[in-house]
């Protein structure tokens, strides 16, 4: 197989609005590829129609090549994902949410102990896991997301901003994990993040969103040079314009992670 | 089958957990209960029907079942609000297991709180005529939980918020349990009434629970279990098809 995602001219409208406008990209078995772009301009929504919980309007998928209206269960066997807002069970504790996903995913209950007390560790919650999840803080409930997410080791690993409102400590180390689940077993990463640093030193191809509609796709230095710019957040803002529109972002963004810190604490 | 039984334990771990929530749907039975059985006691037995308290408790198990099953089913719309749904519609299992450990999860609560209401009533004086007969009337039970549970599920998957949930409850739930005969006999009721009570499942219900507790059913048993049965097919066919189509 040549292309492990091949979107061709995917496009998804809420009533007359189009989230995403008939975009195409592809992603090679084994790629870090970052998907970036500001807020709204439809990261989340080509997410989910790659990984069946949205019907697109038009346009073709391939995951692993299953296509996800056809055949959703292909499709769902053959990727993990992070999602950008909570979906973990409060009334739950947090071991008991690792060891729902793993029952749900199929992890062989020897290797499914084994590695819910390694991530957990990794986390920095196997002290807390018998806590129920709705006493947690936002970043550690974060955490918990990004841990069950690793419990099983997909072909696809989605991550719709994984790191927002996480830590640097527990940024870094997630990275390095992906990395070496990355080499070792060959899993390609698909993420979101508004880290331009984070997209430039991890991903090893970039594409740029906005409006729904891809305006740039490439390596790091290809963009850099198309651009004329040195990093990405230069190549990131020449692309998508107007500073009015990122000091919005920007607040958006704010809002939104004191929105999640508030839940958390709730 | 894992994938089932995950399901089924995490409905009734939930439940477990939140005691408010079996004290409050413990309440509600039990009011209804002692207020109209005591209330309405003598007016009925002038009537010359018997002993009120003894007809009203199987209605009542019928009430308290229906409430906790669709108040199950209806999950569905806390878990998308709550996000968990996304963690569950993208696992790779198919949504048909998942629907089907959802539905038996809330189906056991329902049942599990009718046997609590059911016990609760022999305070006041209800007692079964013949306690042999206890085992096939939990059977009925959960028969009637699966089907209120599986019409939860189906109506809570295409609703997308909490708003719907109100409107369940007044067009949907408390018109069937009013018009189930729960509270009053289904024998010599006004024509139009009497066709009304024939369409509301939870009818069939509680007259076979009054049939194997009491002696004292309206329609068979043999109607009310196929009605049951064949109701229960359906819903759970039409809960599983709607929850399969979910969109995030
Ligand atoms: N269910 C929906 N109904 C209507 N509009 C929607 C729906 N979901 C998303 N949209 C709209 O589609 C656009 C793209 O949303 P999306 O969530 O994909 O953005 P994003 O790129 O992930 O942004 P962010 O960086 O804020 O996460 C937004 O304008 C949003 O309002
Ligand atoms: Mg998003």
């Amino acid at each position: 197989m040549d292309n492990i995602i091949e979107v061709l001219e995917l496009t998804k409208r809420f009533g007359d609005f189009a989230a995403v406008d008939n975009i195409s990209f592809t992603v090679k078995p084994g790629e870090i590829f970052a998907f970036l772009g500001p807020n709204g301009a439809g990261k989340s929504t080509t997410i989910k129609m790659l990984t069946t919980l949205l019907a697109s309007t038009s346009g073709s998928v391939r995951l692993n090549g299953y296509n996800p209206v056809n055949s959703p269960g292909l499709v769902r066997r053959s990727f993990g994902i992070v999602f950008q807002d909570p979906s973990l069970d409060d009334e739950l504790t947090a071991w008991e949410n690792m060891e729902f996903h793993g029952v749900l995913y199929g992890v062989e209950k020897k290797l499914r102990r084994r590695r819910i007390e390694e991530l957990m560790n990794f986390v920095e919650l196997w002290d807390r896991r018998k806590s129920l999840v709705k006493q947690f803080s936002g970043g550690m409930k974060r955490r918990l997301e990004i841990a069950r997410g690793l419990l099983h080791h997909p072909k696809v690993m989605f991550l719709d901003e994984p790191t927002l409102g996480l830590d640097p400590q527990t940024r870094n180390s997630m990275w390095t994990y992906l990395q070496k689940l990355n080499k070792e077993e060959g899993v390609t990463v698909f993420f979101t993040t508004h880290y331009m640093e984070e997209a430039a030193k991890i991903a090893q191809r970039i594409a740029i969103i906005d409006h729904g509609r891809i305006i740039a796709i490439g390596k790091l230095e290809e963009l850099l040079g198309e651009t004329q710019t040195t990093s990405l957040e230069e190549a990131f803002l020449k692309l998508t314009g107007s500073t009015i529109r990122d000091e919005e972002a920007g607040a958006a963004d704010q809002m939104r992670m004191r929105h999640q810190v508030w839940r958390g604490r709730r | 089958m894992s994938t089932i039984y995950i399901m089924w334990l995490r409905e009734l771990k939930r439940y477990w957990r939140s005691k408010s929530r079996i004290v409050g749907s413990l309440g509600q039975p039990l009011l209804f209960l002692l207020a109209l059985g005591y209330g309405m006691g003598s007016v009925f037995q002038r009537a010359g029907e018997g002993n009120y308290i003894n007809f009203l408790a199987p209605g009542i198990v019928g009430m308290s079942i229906i409430f906790t099953a669709v108040f199950s089913g209806v999950q569905v719309i806390w878990d998308r609000q709550f996000g968990f749904l996304k963690e569950t519609m993208v696992a790779p299992v198919s949504r048909f297991n998942i629907m089907i450990g959802r539905t038996l999860g809330g189906a056991t609560i329902a049942t599990l709180q009718g046997v609590v209401v059911f016990l609760l009533a022999l305070i006041p004086g209800f007692r079964p005529y013949n306690w042999a007969l206890m085992l096939p009337a939990v059977l009925v039970m959960f028969l009637v939980a699966v089907l209120f549970t599986a019409l939860g599920t189906a109506i809570a998957s295409v609703l997308s918020d909490m708003q719907g949930f109100q409107l369940i409850m007044n067009f949907l739930v408390m018109p069937l349990f009013f018009l189930s005969g729960a509270l009053f006999p289904l024998s010599g009721l006004p024509a139009a009434l009497s066709l009304v009570t024939k369409f509301d499942p939870l009818s069939y219900g509680i007259d076979a629970l009054r049939e194997l507790l009491l002696n004292q059913g309206v329609f068979g048993l043999g109607l009310d279990t196929s009605v049951l049965a064949v109701v229960t097919l359906i819903f759970l066919a039409a809960g599983s098809y709607l929850f399969s189509k979910i969109q995030i």
